[in-house]
């Protein structure tokens, strides 16, 4: 009974008053019925209503927390409640991307677009398709992709397992200018190749581009990985007498190598884009090339460019479709190399 | 099988930092060889130099002898690959290779050497796990990963990965430190089996384990911070915790020191 009443005597002081768990829900839709209201009323665009409503709910949440919690757990909330808005101001322009790109895509993406060129059909018709360009991108950023991820991978190799001094800063540095880059000055190098070779565009010119674009991504990427690596694994497996490089190829590479896979799989994505060196280098073609050594080819990125260029209703239509197209290679690249990187991590097995 | 280890003179550097000074030593074969000190003294960086490990950190390098029977580990045209082969090594935390399963793990060093059939390795596999007292255990699951083992056992498994490749002498870097005290016994029992077959060197910071496990013992320590460490003395465990000739040994051993 004693305990009792001088618990009643003593207020806890580890306990202060709380909001409900529910409190942000409630002054998140209030904010926003606010700035609805208010945007409606004086008729803003809907951006404004946005940048309101996310003023509102950051000074409400930090003005009643602080009546209510004190100013240490309004502070706490605020910190919060910034985390909430940026994040879903950064949702924004992703979503209406691809929001705007599945809308006006998906109008004119059926199998038959997919499947023919533009060979029979001018701009100005509806109908055509990008099946050309799809074979041709396909083939460019595959042999780009043969050419720099070995290279890359090696690089990054030597600069973690091997390179010490002079040699391996110079590389360093080297890949680090390389990743700054621009596409169409990787593109107007391979063309002042072809030029004193006097040669006419081809696919796998702008292979060899893309691929000096890719490559220092590769390095960097696979420099990471291979650094997560612990030295430990490295040392057990020399301490078993294994060489230094059947150590790196057996445990240092499966150790690492989904990450690495990871890597090379956003380096393609990131090259899949690119259309500045394909339009000095391959140029673009109206019909189907399956032969990357000879002749002009298309690429979807740059369909998208001539396509939006040619400036009527029928080439817009394609022009997104193909954009659409481009959206779902790249998305599909990232979910296999997701999928590969969880099919290699090292297993824990319990 | 086992093999004996003489070092003379033995300087290690660190880049231009100097590590270990002028070390002379005899390590018997068929025998526990147990290193203490104080941290720092460089009795990990002795061990290290004892099967070219050392030179794997960078600016790791070394002055001096390492006989192993007779042949200097660091005379000319010495292979360091051939080295390791038969000097094996056990590290302070256990590091079993995280993408393979025990068995594999097991057979890694003879795997990643090439030359063994499918039928040979199974054998081994199974010797060098009996060996390390862990077949019993695993034999069930030796497909699933290695990582999955509790601390002991892991390195029990690093134990079997090491002794499989049949060394000749077997270091051992702190095994224990990283261990509870039933996992601590069923490693201290193994090193007194493996002892019949191998040269063993074991760095150790437990006092009794040293005095349990080792025929003889070397007493490591440190003028300063910042000096290289020197060998104080090595002599018969016994005596080396009854009866040591010099002050500094009986002070450590004994809790006084400064």
């Amino acid at each position: 009974m004693s305990n009792a009443v001088i618990a009643e005597k003593r207020p806890s002081t580890l306990r202060g008053a709380s909001l409900p768990k529910w409190s942000p829900w409630a002054i998140a839709a209030g904010s926003v019925a606010v700035a609805v209201a208010v945007g409606a009323g004086t008729g803003l665009t809907k951006v404004q209503w946005g940048l309101i409503s996310g003023l509102l709910f950051l000074a409400a949440t930090y003005g009643i927390a602080a009546k209510v919690e004190g100013r240490r757990q309004a502070k706490d909330r605020i910190a919060t409640g910034l985390v909430w808005v940026a994040f879903l101001v950064a949702l924004v322009p992703l979503i209406s991307l691809v929001w705007v790109t599945v809308v006006r895509g998906i109008k004119v993406l059926d199998v038959y677009f997919l499947t023919h060129s533009m060979g029979l059909v001018a701009d100005s018709q509806p109908g055509g398709g990008i099946y050309h360009a799809i074979i041709g991108s396909l083939e460019q950023v595959g042999l780009a992709t043969l050419i720099a991820a070995p290279i890359g991978v090696l690089t990054a190799i030597y600069l973690v397992e091997y390179g010490r001094g002079r040699l391996a800063q110079a590389v360093t540095f080297f890949v680090d200018v390389m990743t700054g880059v621009p596409s169409i000055v990787a593109g107007l190098f391979i063309l002042s190749l072809m030029l004193i070779f006097d040669m006419q565009p081809f696919g796998f010119a702008g292979s060899m581009a893309l691929a000096i674009l890719m490559m220092p991504v590769v390095v960097r990427s696979t420099e990471e990985m291979l650094k997560l690596v612990p030295n430990e694994l490295r040392e057990a497996s020399l301490a078993l007498g294994v060489p230094k490089w059947r150590t790196i190829l057996k445990v240092v590479l499966p150790t690492s190598i989904g990450g690495i896979t990871t890597g090379i799989m956003l380096a393609v994505a990131r090259i899949a884009g690119e259309t500045a060196p394909v339009l000095l280098l391959v140029f673009g073609n109206r019909f189907i090339n399956n032969n990357p050594f000879e002749g002009p080819q298309q690429s979807l990125p740059l369909y998208v460019y001539q396509q939006y260029a040619a400036g009527n209703e029928y080439a817009y239509d394609r022009a997104w479709a193909a954009s659409l197209a481009l959206i779902a290679f790249v998305m599909i690249l990232n979910l296999v190399a997701r999928a590969i990187a969880r099919w290699k991590a090292p297993k824990t097995g319990r | 099988m086992a093999k004996r280890i003489d070092v003379s003179g033995l300087t290690a550097f660190y880049g231009s930092h100097k590590a270990i000074e002028d070390i002379s030593m005899t390590v018997e074969p068929r025998s526990v060889t147990a290193f203490i000190g104080p941290s720092g003294c460089g009795k990990s960086t002795f061990l290290r130099t004892l099967n070219r490990m050392h030179e794997v950190t960078s600016g790791g390098r070394v002055e001096g002898k390492v006989l192993l029977d007779d042949e200097d580990l660091y005379g000319p045209g010495i292979d360091p690959v051939a080295v390791r082969r038969e000097v094996g090594m056990v590290f302070q935390r256990p590091n079993p290779f995280p993408t393979m399963s025990i068995f594999d793990n097991v057979a890694a060093g003879l795997r990643l050497n090439g030359g063994y059939k499918k039928s040979e390795l199974g054998d081994i596999v199974e010797k060098s796990l009996k060996g390390a007292n862990l077949w019993n255990e695993v034999k069930d699951r030796l497909n699933k990963p290695g990582s999955g083992l509790s601390g002991g056992q892991q390195q029990r498994l690093c134990i079997a990965r090491a002794i499989a490749v049949e060394p000749k002498v077997l270091l051992m870097d702190e095994p224990c430190s990283a261990l509870d005290p039933i996992s601590t016994l069923a490693i201290e029992d193994l090193i007194g089996e493996l002892k019949e077959r191998f040269t063993i060197v074991i760095v150790t910071h437990n006092m009794q384990q040293a005095a349990r496990v080792s025929d003889r013992t070397a007493f490591f320590n440190l003028a300063a911070v910042g000096q290289p460490g020197k060998l104080i003395e090595i002599d018969d465990t016994e005596r080396i915790f009854s009866n040591p000739s010099v002050q500094a040994t009986e002070d450590y051993i004994s809790g006084r020191f400064g």
